[in-house]
């Protein structure tokens, strides 16, 4: 089964582990062609709604709905249609760039994974690096491969967590630009940043995170530094 | 997956050669200890090669998702569209490939060293060694996936495994024990391959049906 959404919906989503509860009642909506951000300080619980839309969790109470489709209706199919970049890069350090590619290429179904693979490594501007073992690589160039590990499937749905993470300027400027590429292809595309500077400008809608809770949302954030301030500030952090 | 693993594997050799080397050590330590004046004990081949695939095979079970937590491959993995089963039967195949490499050195070391038999019936030992390997690495296989994320996993694993699969490694013993005797009774063998097998149908119906909650949250 082929599965195509326009939007994400997550309606009075929470999570606990054990008693503590890393998400109470969140609810947003994110459309096709938009950058949704996920701000707050540590601990607010970015990275667990980044996991709960990943479908690597199931949330303890609420809904989220991908269109129609719910998760646990859809399973594989809908797997197919999201990419995600955590944490940790998601990469076999024994393997070549084009090797790992190739390996993920082939899990997504591509019709030929060694010409998806190399295509992915002309976009991150690594073709003449295709052949080396991603423990040779900087933290920079390892995150370029991540993100084209993520988005070789051409995802509608693109979870980012903290992807500007050991990125130099210019790193950080070509993913920002990757970003609007793919917000002007029709990605929905969520991202859990820390780093507002980056973020700027870039969101078209901003939830702000604290604690688990949801504080506030904003749509076409300006001065996300100042605005972040003025959210948080009314809950005691800044 | 299968390939995958295994080109990390030919590149790094970590488990291959930690589990080879540690199985090696295990017969190496029995014939020293109970091989006396050149005369080994009757009966003592069976447990002591069952014994050695045992316990390198815990080695081997503890790494095998181990490598997947280190680069968190592992989420990449659950969240790729292919059945959740399928990474399990990836690994699986895996360690029945490792596990079955480790054999083949050790069933010539055990019989050489223990002057047992145990290549007189190669299709009957192959038949015992690879059924009896399924059901041990088919529940191992899901605790290793079941405990990488808990912190004392090392410990953890033997002290869930061993219990379960108890009833594979005295079948296999037994049957291989059946198969050095002077005269074998291959009626008796027969016996506990299809015990050995039905316990690999069981467990691996288990592991496949339980892969996927148990992976998802």
């Amino acid at each position: 089964m082929i599965i195509d959404f326009d939007q994400v919906t997550a309606d009075d989503v929470s999570r606990h582990f054990g008693r503590r509860r890393a998400l109470s009642r969140i609810s947003f909506r994110a459309g096709s062609g938009t950058i949704l951000g996920l701000l707050g300080p540590n601990g607010a619980g970015k990275s667990t709604m980044i996991a709960l839309l990943a479908t690597l969790m199931r949330p303890s109470e609420g809904d989220i709905r991908y269109g129609p489709h719910t998760s646990k209706a859809t399973g594989a199919s809908l797997r197919r249609t999201i990419g995600i970049l955590g944490h940790d890069l998601f990469l076999y350090p024994e393997l070549t760039a084009h090797e790992n590619l190739t390996f993920f290429a082939g899990l997504y179904g591509a019709a030929s994974a060694r010409a998806a693979a190399s295509a992915a490594l002309e976009q991150a501007g690594l073709s003449d690096r295709a052949d080396d073992p991603i423990a040779s690589f900087s933290r920079g160039m390892r995150q370029r491969v991540a993100l084209e590990r993520a988005l070789i499937h051409r995802p509608r749905l693109v979870l980012l967590d903290e992807p500007f993470t050991g990125l130099d300027d210019a790193s950080a400027a070509a993913l920002v630009a990757r970003l609007r590429g793919l917000r002007a292809d029709g990605a929905i595309v969520v991202l859990a940043t820390h780093d507002l500077d980056l973020a700027d400008g870039l969101l078209d809608s901003a939830l702000f995170l604290r604690d688990g809770r949801m504080v506030d949302t904003v749509a076409r954030p300006d001065a996300l530094r100042s605005t972040y301030r003025t959210v948080m500030g009314r809950t005691g952090v800044s | 997956m299968l390939r995958k693993d295994l080109t990390v594997e030919v590149r790094s050799l970590e488990i291959a050669y930690t589990t080879l080397f540690f199985a090696i050590s295990c017969v190496l330590f029995f014939a020293f200890a109970l091989v006396k004046e050149g005369k080994a004990p009757e009966d003592g081949a069976a447990g002591i090669l069952w014994i050695a695939i045992a316990f390198a095979g815990t080695l081997a079970l503890g790494r095998t998702f181990e490598r997947e937590r280190q680069s968190e491959t592992l989420r990449a993995l659950l969240m790729a569209p292919a059945d959740r089963p399928a990474i399990y039967v990836g690994k699986l195949l895996g360690i029945i490939a490792l596990l079955t490499a480790a054999e083949l050195v050790l069933v010539p070391l055990v019989a050489f060293l223990f002057q047992a038999p145990l290549l007189s019936h190669p299709f009957w030992l192959s038949a015992v060694l690879i059924s009896g390997t399924i059901g041990f690495s088919a529940v191992g296989t899901l605790f290793s996936a079941m405990l990488v994320r808990a912190r004392s996993r090392d410990v953890l694993l033997p002290v869930l495994l061993y219990p379960i699969t108890v009833p594979v490694i005295i079948a296999g013993v037994r049957a291989t024990a059946a198969l050095l005797e002077p005269d074998v009774e291959l009626s008796l063998v027969r016996f506990w391959v299809a015990l050995l097998l039905a316990l690999d149908v069981v467990f691996v119906t288990l592991a496949l049906w339980t892969f996927e909650p148990l992976m998802t949250d």
